[in-house]
């Protein structure tokens, strides 16, 4: 049982909390730069680093794919230079590493060149995961609610379950999804309700921690202010626990729900999902189709960036003040 | 049993198991018992009612094995299980996991020294955070081959960006009072870096070595289901699991959920001793 306990310490050590990288991140951002930066200085390095980045892809996209063009074409013409062999390795039909136009334009390809419900569409495919997604991030989000309540009102359910929770998180939840999607198939449900599970189980987690941590947030000096009013245990929890837990709700909701997409879209592979960001993952891996894979990759990403960027509005629209 | 027995014989448990957990709960906190046992015993308890119930309302192994066919399936196939732990814990999340944090951390430290690089990386590591990197298992299958090797890059990418990330906020952590005293003492570069920045860094790193332990677990299971040699304890979950032999799936979940709390709590244990300065751990202790 030690695991717990370190992972208890963990989950609560005061310099990251439960998402080491976010507030972590924001508060290495705003140290440095103390006078407030331009827009320049924000977008500068970024677009520096980016360019880099698309540099280097070329770069390794061109040595990648050197040895196949070299013997499959190039071979069997003589004298061929350097600039046949770049044009040859960014136009391969199965490259090992595609260049970043050619994602690029499968993927606008897909998303313009075909209608929404043609299996073809990367949208479609992404509308499938994203309703999993989103179906297993409301239950989750309600069962970690429902959890924390639980957790914060009864000393005996944290003693006994709060460590199990936790030791819940060391556990490769992953690994259960096949599982999950077979019982519930043998149970006759298919479609979106067993990937929405997956989702769940790894959403429910931060958005527990987090409650149980903020819904105790208030001090001694809040709740007796509330007690000489003669406030109900009740009134207690919706007037001053739950606006003040609202601060460290949103942050795990947004990893909340990064899990919950990764729940969703592994959730679609052990079934042979016909629909779905993961089952176009693992066709392209079927049948070699590199260029289909990072598509589908890059859709995710893209779908990742929307949905926590949705949470951050609500965020910001819920908390007056802005963020913490 | 006949129903109204049944029923009877339940709530007598329940009622016993409710009874004996309130009551260890009530022990003091700072007393072992109360620490550990009560948590211990809620857990036996769900052993007990999982096998009571799975028997006594006879369901099927499809949905839900008793812990009895569980522990007897881990038994019976300890060797298979074992070769898998190897596969996959000793090469695969090992592996991937030291070259990953390594990396993430070596790239913290040479990005902190200059700002420009600092701001440009930190937005995009960032964003890899709400990317679902799993993704790219099926392309390191490609790259890399069934073995282990693909695994490992597969833990490799997904345990860099929050080892980088925490690494850079870790080395922001020291305040300038305290590098002042450095520059007083005539360190140099290296010097503050390894007497002081490090040091205060280390909560960070340990955080992220922690999130990555899980991370490592959750991309080399995964990985496999992409392709794998016949080892390896994703590669046992889908395969018995399509054949629905569920006493063995959940035999090797239960191995990687040791695995995973096994190696989440030696991190603890170190990062404890490492770090003993912290007041998160000051406190508890």
């Amino acid at each position: 049982m030690a695991s717990t306990e370190a992972a208890a310490r963990g989950a609560e050590a005061p310099p990251t909390g439960d998402n080491p990288a976010r507030p972590a991140a924001h508060r290495a951002r705003s140290a440095p730069a103390a006078p407030k930066p331009t827009l320049w200085q924000h977008i500068g390095p970024i677009a520096a680093v980016l360019a880099i980045l698309l540099v280097v892809w070329y770069a390794t996209a061109v040595a990648l794919n050197a040895s196949q063009v070299i013997e499959r074409t190039l071979s069997s013409q003589p004298g061929w230079g350097f600039a046949d062999l770049v044009r040859l390795t960014l136009t391969m039909d199965r490259p090992v590493l595609p260049a970043p136009h050619q994602i690029a334009l499968d993927l606008f390809d897909s998303v313009f060149g075909w209608p929404l419900d043609s299996p073809r569409n990367l949208l479609f495919h992404a509308a499938v995961t994203s309703s999993a997604t989103l179906l297993g991030f409301a239950m989750g989000t309600a069962l970690g609610a429902l959890l924390a309540v639980a957790i914060v009102h009864s000393r005996t359910l944290e003693r006994s379950l709060f460590p199990w929770v936790i030791a819940s998180q060391t556990v490769p939840v992953l690994a259960i999804a096949p599982i999950v999607i077979v019982i519930l198939g043998s149970l006759g449900l298919t479609g979106v309700f067993p990937k929405a599970i997956i989702s769940m189980y790894l959403c429910f987690f931060p958005v527990a921690v987090a409650l149980v941590k903020g819904l105790r947030s208030p001090g001694v000096l809040e709740l007796e202010l509330l007690h000489t009013y003669a406030a109900s245990r009740a009134h207690t929890f919706w007037k001053l626990r739950v606006p003040a837990s609202l601060p460290f709700l949103f942050p795990s909701l947004r990893v909340g729900i990064a899990a919950g997409l990764v729940g969703a879209i592994v959730g679609e592979l052990p079934t042979g999902a016909q629909a779905g960001l993961g089952a176009r993952l693992l066709t392209g891996s079927y049948y070699g189709n590199t260029v289909q894979i990072w598509s589908a990759l890059v859709m995710s990403a893209l779908l990742g960036l929307a949905l926590t960027s949705a949470v951050a509005l609500a965020e910001r629209l819920l908390t007056p003040g802005g963020r913490r | 049993m006949s129903g109204p027995l049944l029923a009877v014989t339940l709530v007598a448990m329940l009622a016993v198991a409710v009874f004996s957990v309130r009551a260890l709960a009530a022990v003091d906190e700072r007393h072992l018992v109360g620490r550990i046992g009560t948590p211990l015993l809620f857990g036996v308890w769900v052993l007990v009612f999982w096998q009571v119930l799975t028997q006594a309302f006879d369901v099927p192994q499809v949905l839900l094995p008793a812990p009895s066919l569980i522990g007897r399936a881990l038994v019976a196939s300890a060797g298979v299980l074992l070769s898998d732990f190897n596969q996959t814990v000793l090469h695969s999340v090992l592996i991937g996991l030291v070259a990953g944090c390594a990396l993430g951390f070596a790239v913290g430290v040479l990005i902190d020294r200059s700002p420009f690089l600092q701001r440009g990386f930190l937005p995009i590591a960032a964003l890899a955070s709400t990317v679902p990197l799993i993704g790219i298992a099926p392309i390191m299958v490609m790259w890399f081959g069934f073995d282990w090797h693909s695994k490992a890059a597969v833990v490799v990418v997904m345990t860099f960006f929050p080892m980088l990330v925490n690494t850079l906020a870790g080395l922001a952590e020291s305040g300038h009072m305290e590098r002042d005293l450095m520059r007083s003492y005539g360190a140099g570069y290296w010097r503050t870096l390894l007497s002081l920045r490090i040091p205060v860094a280390l909560p960070f790193v340990f955080n992220a070595l922690k999130v990555n332990s899980t991370l490592a677990m959750i991309g080399a299971i995964v990985a496999e289901f992409f392709g794998s040699p016949t080892s390896g304890l994703g590669f046992r979950i889908s395969t018995e699991a399509a054949r629905l032999n569920m006493g063995l799936v959940w035999a090797a979940i239960l191995v990687a959920a040791l695995a995973g709390s096994l190696l989440y709590g030696l991190l603890g244990w170190v990062e404890r001793r490492a770090t003993f300065w912290h007041p998160s751990i000051r406190t508890s202790g």
